[in-house]
């Protein structure tokens, strides 16, 4: 299995959509097969079209925001002591976090079908944020699937996603998380396709979703090359880039303009959901060697039992638990472009905890976990390296959480 | 040998009605249960659809996703449904049986070892739902040297050429999905539309068993009776679902309503 160079990662599967011949396609029923041939179509098209580009751009500058910062840690580097931290503050962008990409590339698709309404899976709930948003800006009825656990435990993103009028439709099948609202989105889609467009939140699904997103989010990295040469006169020699890793979005938009890079000068590192310390449930597909399998419509790395049910996860962060992970991600793996590792829900804790006691940043539960892999890494790196964590996040989300686990001052202070 | 499905639509035919399949989870309620059911219901059942459970299930309603989990949580494994499979057979040995899923179990299973295991334990058919033609074709072709019918789905959204395409692929029996939807949605189209998507499909091969399936019920069947085949599943495993929530016997309570369809087609 190999990368190839020149060619974007998300044009490099077969016809059938697979990358490395064995991760992605398109397991769907039949009744998608036409209205995912025509997103290809549609997608293939404008993505090479000057105008649509032009367009893209002009909403991720004068909407989203874009540049978002790229900033060095200063006290926290100090306080470590070894490679330079510095971060990209993703959550600078309009909604707090790097979903607003995606959501906005399918509420421009969808505007050209002319459909009318727009449905989307959401886990931690910013998926759902930012596509209600994004729906709102471009005129379409918004529904959001999303799982009876997360919406207790995601309640500000919840009523964001009201407020901007999307209806916000409760799971309460399997284990009531995202791996469920992903499947009921598919399941609303199967018998709404006519007149409803899909957007999948994360660089899973059917492989065309998979390129979506991916495309989406390598807006990140375009930024980020360009900040890092402005601020380093050209690609640093020694590179980092640790982002979490859910079901790969961000991650996969932080790294792709880098991906012809030799992985000496410039490495990737995907940190998983690795759950409670003390729980043998996870998040977690790459880094404990899970077996390839089947999940919403693509070939992946995922959790499951002997018999091909896909098991239940565990994390602290809503966002991070999926069973599954993208099959770009399996790609990198595979290929060797990138490593994994995981952090658990306490190590994230605590990255937060020291992520926020030295800096004005307040990254949420899943850059956290890149946070905790990224600091302990950089303890005994030299001061040369330059180590970038994508904060992709804003915390505001888990003021719930962090304040049942950590305290009132750790949600008041900031 | 004949397959059994096919004698099994020869029969119907004689009999001037189209072929009524039942589908059910395996292992809903229990194992034990789940082969009562179909002893039950085989004398009024033409073919047998039994539904290998899984637990991401993109294309099924409420109905079949709670027979799943509950057969799930009863602890059903893929051995468990070949057992069942195998049993039944013993006990009505030409009654056709298909399994219908999801590709993962047979993934993980491995397609040859499973393809074995259904041939040991009698199963006659397989469709799986989320692999489409041309992805399937490969599976089809080992289905075929193993004398198993592949079951092609076709939906309201497959254009003409793709039709063609896969019904020149096909296997003697296709499934026709009659609309937009999960299994167990309300009919949102009339039977007559739905029959005049049929008669299209029907004239591109008509040597090819066409049955019609999801949103069919007592109430709907007796309009579709043209079709060369009728599936009824939701219905089924709402009756389960109906007779455990009122303490009542699910083996008599399907029959009964097996029964009931069957008369609606005559």
């Amino acid at each position: 299995m190999k990368l190839k160079r020149g060619i974007p990662v998300i044009d490099q599967g077969n016809k059938l959509g697979f990358w490395g011949g064995k991760f992605g396609g398109n397991f769907v029923p039949e009744t998608l097969k036409k209205p995912i041939e025509d997103l290809e179509v549609l997608f293939n098209k404008l993505k090479k079209d000057k105008k649509f580009i032009r367009e893209r751009d002009k909403h991720f500058k004068n909407w989203i925001g874009v540049p978002t910062r790229f900033i060095k840690l200063e006290n926290l580097t100090e306080h470590v002591g070894g490679a330079q931290i510095w971060s990209k503050v993703v959550s600078d962008a309009n909604g707090g976090a790097h979903k607003i990409y995606n959501a906005t590339v399918h509420c421009l698709l969808a505007k050209r079908t002319g459909k009318k309404t727009i449905c989307g899976d959401t886990g931690a709930g910013y998926a759902g944020k930012m596509l209600s948003m994004a729906a709102k800006k471009f005129g379409l009825k918004c529904k959001i699937f999303m799982g009876a656990k997360d919406i207790a435990r995601q309640q500000p993103n919840v009523k964001a996603m009201k407020k901007n009028g999307a209806e916000v439709v409760p799971v309460y099948s399997g284990s009531q998380t995202l791996v469920d609202a992903v499947s009921e989105c598919m399941r609303f889609w199967v018998a709404n396709c006519d007149t409803t467009a899909m957007c999948v939140g994360s660089t899973v699904g059917p492989a065309v979703f998979v390129r979506i997103c991916g495309w989406s989010t390598s807006q990140i990295s375009r930024e980020l090359k360009v900040q890092l040469i402005d601020e380093f006169g050209s690609i640093p020699k020694k590179l980092k880039l640790y982002n979490c890793v859910g079901g790969g979005s961000s991650s996969f938009g932080f790294w792709n303009e880098f991906m012809d890079y030799d992985k000496k000068q410039c490495e990737f590192i995907g940190v998983e959901a690795g759950g409670p310390a003390k729980s043998k449930k996870h998040a977690a597909p790459l880094t404990y060697g899970s077996k390839i399998g089947i999940l919403h419509g693509a070939a992946q790395y995922v959790n499951q039992n002997s018999d091909g049910q896909i098991e239940e996860t565990e994390s602290i962060s809503a966002g991070l638990d999926y069973p599954g992970i993208s099959p770009l991600h399996c790609f990198l793996k595979d290929t060797k472009r990138a490593r994994y590792t995981a952090a658990s829900d306490e190590q994230a804790l605590e990255a937060y905890k020291l992520v926020t006691r030295f800096e004005k940043l307040r990254p949420s539960l899943e850059p956290s976990h890149a946070f905790a892999v990224a600091i302990s890494e950089s303890k005994k790196l030299s001061k040369d390296t330059i180590v970038v964590v994508n904060s992709c996040g804003d915390a505001y989300k888990d003021r719930g959480i962090l304040e049942k686990r950590l305290g009132k001052k750790y949600v008041k202070s900031n | 040998m004949l397959n059994p499905i096919s004698v099994a639509f020869k029969k119907a035919k004689q009999e001037n009605r189209p072929a009524l399949l039942t589908y059910t989870v395996a292992g809903d309620s229990s194992k034990k249960q789940s082969l009562r059911i179909l002893k039950s219901i085989s004398k009024n059942a033409d073919i047998l659809e039994l539904g290998v459970p899984h637990n991401t299930p993109v294309a099924d309603g409420s109905q079949i996703q709670t027979s799943s989990y509950r057969a799930i949580k009863n602890g059903i494994k893929v051995n468990d449904i070949f057992k069942i499979v195998k049993d039944f057979k013993k006990f009505d040995k030409n009654k056709p049986v298909i399994l219908m899923g999801y590709y993962n179990m047979i993934f993980q299973y491995g397609e040859n070892k499973f393809l074995n295991k259904c041939n040991l334990s009698g199963v006659n058919g397989l469709i799986v739902v989320d692999l489409p033609w041309p992805e399937n074709k490969n599976f089809a072709k080992k289905c075929k040297k193993k004398s198993i019918y592949f079951i092609q789905l076709l939906s309201p959204t497959t254009t003409k050429i793709r039709l063609k395409k896969i019904i020149k692929d096909s296997h003697p029996m296709n499934y026709f999905i009659s609309m937009l939807s999960t299994t167990g949605g309300k009919l949102k189209v009339s039977p007559k539309d739905i029959l005049k998507n049929y008669t299209k499909i029907k004239k591109i091969d008509p040597k090819k068993e066409i049955v019609i399936g999801f949103g069919i019920t007592e109430k709907t069947i007796g309009k579709l009776k043209s079709a060369d085949g009728l599936v009824v599943g939701s219905a089924i495993c709402k009756e389960i679902s109906k007779s455990l929530k009122h303490r009542q016997n699910p083996v008599t309570n399907v029959s009964k309503l097996v029964k009931k369809l069957k008369n609606k087609i005559l």
